[in-house]
């Protein structure tokens, strides 16, 4: 079953005149009971797509396609409906918590404050689910009243988790978790956030540049490349039978194959290449790839690939 | 929270101490001899040379500087700032007697000024490049560009002079009191009402803003919950250091308004060449200042945990 399906997004900034085109046509479904994982590098628009799905963006912003969740268009919503979204159907943890938490607000107020506006509770009764949240994350309830600055790094993406969870979404998106974590830590976090989302039915909708973080998450993944996805595929057969030339140099790049970078830069957003994005660094070109904008072609159930090479099969 | 209390106490002590190293050395290292700065205020210009050599010995000029320092630090200690050259009143009486006008006008101008300042700097900030946004910065322009002494006049004139509801000048009720403190509260709200919008657009740009967005928060507990606190801090620091200049005198105001209070005491004195009743002056708008700032920091850390548990 579908929880979410992104159809055609498109979403552009204008800024001095250029237009920066952070999606372009992107098409993703989440199920239900799901952890999809968005990798990509940093730049190609992944944070981008996760904030467009709760309505995040800044006002200078064109948005295009369709975003539908339990049959109802985000895009179309008042931001008055969108508000009852968010937090409440559709939580986010956004990266780097330590700007991401408000430095003069205790951390058990800045939980407790999603009880009382959206349910109408009352201080103690959300004092109470407040401590029983930061129990939830492995955090004393006796810290409630201290503030972000006296909690470490990942306490406080545990308490971004706990704030993300207060309500029980159906479906939580959680830009780079595990950003800027020791190894240790960074583990900790992974197994927190998979057990509290498969304990509680939820979907993950997992934005990493982290290959380590989605194989031990996800079910699937999509590499975004450019404002694109260029391949999704199960992490199975993304890690064992990877398709597109920049997911198989992705792999190749991880320290345990024996860090090959990608040769070149990421290309800018607001003035990609012609054709294929990622033919200027491609190790495969063939001669439709710099003239033609590749389509999405299912190689086999389950896995679509954006490449000329798969187009006979 | 106390630690740091203390912490700030125990600095102001320090700073008063070097303000009155700095007001003692200005006074005994500014040209002139002081002994015969003094017997001039005493006797008139037609000086003997005893005269002079009389106020050295009996004013102590002729012991070396620290025992000087030392036993003037000995009086003001007492609170005891000597005597005016000109009219032997008592220098800390004096000063005490203006303290309630400088007070009054100090804190009701900083009033007006906030209730101006901090509702149209959150306004411009949140409808940023609206026509509000632009009425407000073009205010704030205009308050910064006129000079307090021509709003002052212009106030005057029209309020005092053709209306006949206030009083153009003087001290008294609280009437006396509405001309100069519009005159300087506004002037000082143009700045403040600046700051507040920049600090408010610093904080609305931060990634805690969007947290509380994606909680779902509406934009009403957003503004007064998560970012006013945070965009206050600056406004804060320069509100107080406003009231610490207000305290020390705002010695244009004062003067149109012949409003009699510490600012328009340092003006006469420096025109009476009365030096000791300038030095007591200088030393208590310097102490004040200290103490404005204690409190500002105080605020501070009420407002911002990161301070408070340093």
């Amino acid at each position: 079953m579908s929880l979410l399906k992104i159809q055609n997004l498109k979403v552009y900034f204008t800024a001095r005149g250029k237009t920066v085109k952070a999606n372009n046509g992107i098409d993703l479904e989440i199920r239900e009971n799901e952890i999809l994982g968005l990798i990509g590098e940093t730049g190609c628009g992944k944070s981008i797509l996760g904030r467009a799905i709760v309505g995040l963006l800044s006002d200078n912003v064109e948005i295009g396609g369709e975003i539908v969740y339990k049959s109802e268009n985000i895009l179309d919503l008042s931001e008055n409906e969108l508000r009852k979204i968010r937090g409440k159907d559709i939580g986010i943890i956004l990266q780097n918590p330590s700007a991401a938490l408000n430095p003069v607000l205790s951390v058990g107020n800045q939980i407790s404050e999603i009880y009382r506006y959206h349910e109408n509770m009352g201080k103690k009764e959300a004092r109470i689910r407040t401590a029983e949240m930061l129990e939830m994350v492995g955090i004393d309830p006796k810290r409630m009243h201290e503030y972000p600055h006296q909690f470490s790094g990942g306490m406080k993406q545990r308490v971004m988790i706990a704030m993300g969870l207060a309500l029980n979404p159906g479906l939580l998106i959680a830009d780079e978790p595990t950003k800027g974590l020791d190894p240790t830590t960074k583990d900790k976090i992974v197994d927190l956030i998979c057990e509290l989302v498969i304990n509680r039915n939820m979907s993950l909708l997992l934005i990493t540049h982290d290959l380590g973080v989605a194989e031990k998450m996800c079910d699937r993944v999509a590499v975004m490349y450019a404002g694109e996805i260029i391949e999704i595929a199960t992490i199975e057969n993304i890690l064992s039978n990877p398709q597109h030339p920049y997911t198989q140099d992705l792999l190749n790049s991880r320290p345990k194959k024996g860090l090959n970078p990608t040769a070149g830069e990421s290309p800018s957003l607001s003035s990609p290449p012609a054709g294929c994005k990622f033919h200027p660094r491609c190790r495969c070109v063939i001669g439709e790839c710099p003239k033609t904008h590749p389509q999405m072609i299912e190689t086999e159930k389950g896995t679509s690939v954006r490449c000329f090479l798969y187009r006979d099969n | 929270m106390l630690k740091y209390i203390l912490k700030r106490i125990f600095l102001v002590f320090f700073v008063v101490i070097g303000v009155t190293i700095v007001t003692f050395s200005t006074m005994h290292f500014a040209p002139g001899d002081p002994a015969e700065i003094i017997a001039v205020a005493r006797y008139g210009d037609d000086l003997t040379q005893e005269q002079i050599d009389w106020v050295r010995v009996t004013e102590g000029f002729d012991s070396p500087v620290y025992i000087q320092y030392l036993k003037w630090i000995e009086h003001v200690s007492r609170l005891d700032l000597g005597r005016s050259l000109v009219t032997s009143h008592d220098i800390f009486e004096e000063i005490t007697i203006r303290l309630p006008a400088t007070f009054k006008l100090a804190v009701s101008s900083l009033v007006i000024s906030l209730c101006i300042a901090i509702p149209a700097g959150i306004i411009s900030a949140v409808r940023k490049n609206t026509i509000i946004d632009h009425l407000c910065m073009s205010a704030a322009l205009l308050g910064v560009s006129i000079p307090n002494f021509w709003l002052g006049l212009m106030l005057i004139w029209l309020f005092a002079l053709t209306l006949h509801l206030f009083p153009s000048y003087g001290y008294g009720g609280c009437e006396h009191l509405v001309l100069p403190a519009i005159t300087l509260g506004t002037s000082m709200a143009a700045v403040t009402t600046r700051l507040t919008r920049s600090s408010m657009l610093d904080v609305l740009n931060q990634e805690y803003i969007v947290t509380a967005k994606a909680k779902g928060l509406d934009e009403k507990t957003i503004l007064l919950r998560h970012a006013l606190k945070n965009a206050m801090l600056p406004v804060i620091t320069f509100a107080g250091l406003q009231l610490g200049f207000l305290l020390g005198g705002a010695v244009i105001v004062e003067t149109i308004f012949a409003w009699p209070g510490i600012g328009k005491l340092l003006v006469d004195s420096i025109y009476a060449r009365d030096f000791a009743m300038v030095q007591g002056c200088v030393l208590f708008i310097a102490v004040l200042f200290a103490f404005t700032n204690l409190i500002v920091d105080i605020t501070y850390a009420f407002l911002d945990p990161r301070i408070r548990y340093e």
